[in-house]
């Protein structure tokens, strides 16, 4: 697995630096706990860690599927619609003008401390990447192919499903790989703001308590979780293109 | 276009079951001449009627080829060459659509996607497309520009070949390639359209016969004038 031997050296020479600053600076441990501290609050606490992870997992991908689905829903309707391109789009693009997380005390407010405040900020984060993403694809469909189905006598719905939509799935996978990011973001917030439960919560009431291993921890898996996450993603989206096109739709870098 | 006249007036007749080339400069309008015919969006104000002698002008009984093959890239050859019947809603007839990718040379590429198939063969697997529409007006905008001299060649005798019988109407801006095929030549430029004649034998003709030589240089000479 030759592929793995990048991250893994990156992985050991980031955590010998961690501990290496750690024992040069003599850091108090209530400020920067060493890898090894880390790792001993990580099995210590596992059981109280696995739980909370489960709560934000849950909020994360129904955030995902949620958001996702309404981002493609949103570029399907305003691809096939004038008016909706003349009334939704200018909307959209101004609501991306406030900061999610300004929102966040007000969706506590409204759907309370449970998960629904922070799925609402998972969606709202996730939503517009995907509808963006993947209405730039189905837009920018060539003028040909549309064409050409159009003197073959398709429907206006079957331009939509046979042409436009594959056509955008590599823009919609680009979409996807952003909400991946984003999704635990959202979760995240929504907890810091308001919560009895998850990874979020865990990080404040460690960090209340002046128990910066276990802080650590939750963040470590936190990475963790949005790291496999992303390559989950990743891997569907560049099978399912490439037994599309026949050939790779990974694009290059992040 | 922009409140500016593409063209003037003009009558264009084509007449059935042979093939017409419609002879001019880029940017003359030749491609929207043809869009008017396939019943696309012009991005402009068209006055004027068009009639099919035998069908009704909607839809318009007319398959397309362009320059670009316009072969949707995650389908393979089959899935393309099939896809006219599957945007309608209908049952692709497999059968057929093998027979007309073994005419065009492609039985072995059936199953690949475009992206592994040479331009030619990209040409040659939107050619079995257009047939597959099976529609007696064929148009085809510039399909055999792009191609290297000696596959436009063979693209050429393939498609007189494989179209005998349909009423195809060809726009191209190369003199050469209407001196092969047409039948009945318009050329269309800043002056407005005129006719000009083909050379005496029926198409599909030698590239380097004497006639096609000669009506080829008369085409450039026409094209050549000033305006």
């Amino acid at each position: 697995m030759k592929r793995w031997t990048g991250p893994i050296a990156a992985t050991v020479v980031a955590l010998a630096l961690w501990q290496g600053i750690v024992w040069i600076a003599d850091t108090p441990h209530f400020i920067l706990p060493g890898p090894f501290r880390v790792a001993q609050a990580l099995v210590r606490e596992a059981a109280l860690i696995g739980e909370n992870t489960l709560v934000t997992l849950v909020e994360i991908l129904l955030g995902l599927v949620l958001g996702a689905g309404l981002g493609v829903a949103t570029a399907i309707h305003l691809s096939l619609s004038p008016t909706a391109r003349t009334f939704i789009l200018p909307v959209l693009v101004f609501s991306q003008a406030i900061p999610v997380f300004a929102l966040a005390p007000v969706l506590t407010l409204w759907f309370g401390y449970g998960l629904a405040p922070k799925i609402v900020m998972a969606v709202l984060i996730v939503y517009f990447p995907v509808a963006s993403a993947f209405y730039d694809g189905l837009s920018g469909t060539p003028r040909g192919l549309i064409d050409l189905a159009r003197v073959m006598g398709a429907s206006r719905g079957r331009i939509m499903t046979r042409v436009q939509i594959p056509a955008a799935l590599p823009s919609l996978a680009t979409g996807l790989r952003l909400a991946a990011v984003y999704a635990p973001i959202g979760a995240v917030i929504g907890e810091w703001v308001g919560a009895s439960k998850g990874l979020g919560y865990l990080m404040l009431y460690a960090n209340g308590r002046s128990k910066i291993d276990l802080m650590f921890a939750a963040l470590f898996v936190l990475a963790i979780m949005t790291v496999l996450l992303r390559a989950t993603i990743d891997l569907v989206c560049t099978k399912l293109l490439s037994r599309w096109t026949g050939e790779t739709g990974r694009p290059n870098g992040f | 276009m922009g409140g500016r006249a593409l063209f003037g007036p003009l009558a264009l007749t084509i007449p059935a079951g042979e093939w017409t080339c419609l002879l001019g400069p880029s940017g003359v309008g030749k491609s929207t001449i043809l869009r008017l015919i396939a019943g696309l969006e012009i991005g402009g104000v068209f006055d004027g009627d068009i009639t099919f002698a035998d069908a009704p002008a909607s839809p318009a009984p007319v398959a397309y080829m362009a320059q670009s093959d316009l072969l949707f890239p995650w389908l393979d050859v089959t899935g393309n060459v099939t896809i006219g019947a599957r945007l309608r809603g209908e049952t692709p007839d497999h059968a057929r659509a093998a027979r007309l990718i073994d005419q065009v040379g492609l039985t072995l590429q059936a199953a690949q996607k475009p992206a592994t198939l040479s331009g030619g063969q990209r040409q040659r697997a939107a050619l079995a497309r257009t047939l597959m529409e099976d529609r007696p007006v064929i148009l085809l905008d510039e399909p055999f520009s792009a191609l290297d001299a000696r596959t436009r060649a063979e693209m050429q005798a393939l498609a007189a070949r494989l179209l005998t019988g349909r009423t195809v109407l060809l726009v191209t801006h190369d003199p050469a390639e209407a001196a092969r095929l047409a039948r009945t030549i318009y050329i269309l430029d800043e002056r407005g359209l005129h006719t000009s004649l083909p050379p005496m034998s029926p198409p599909i003709r030698a590239v380097d016969a004497p006639e096609t030589l000669e009506c080829q240089a008369r085409l450039f000479r026409t094209l050549s004038e000033p305006a």
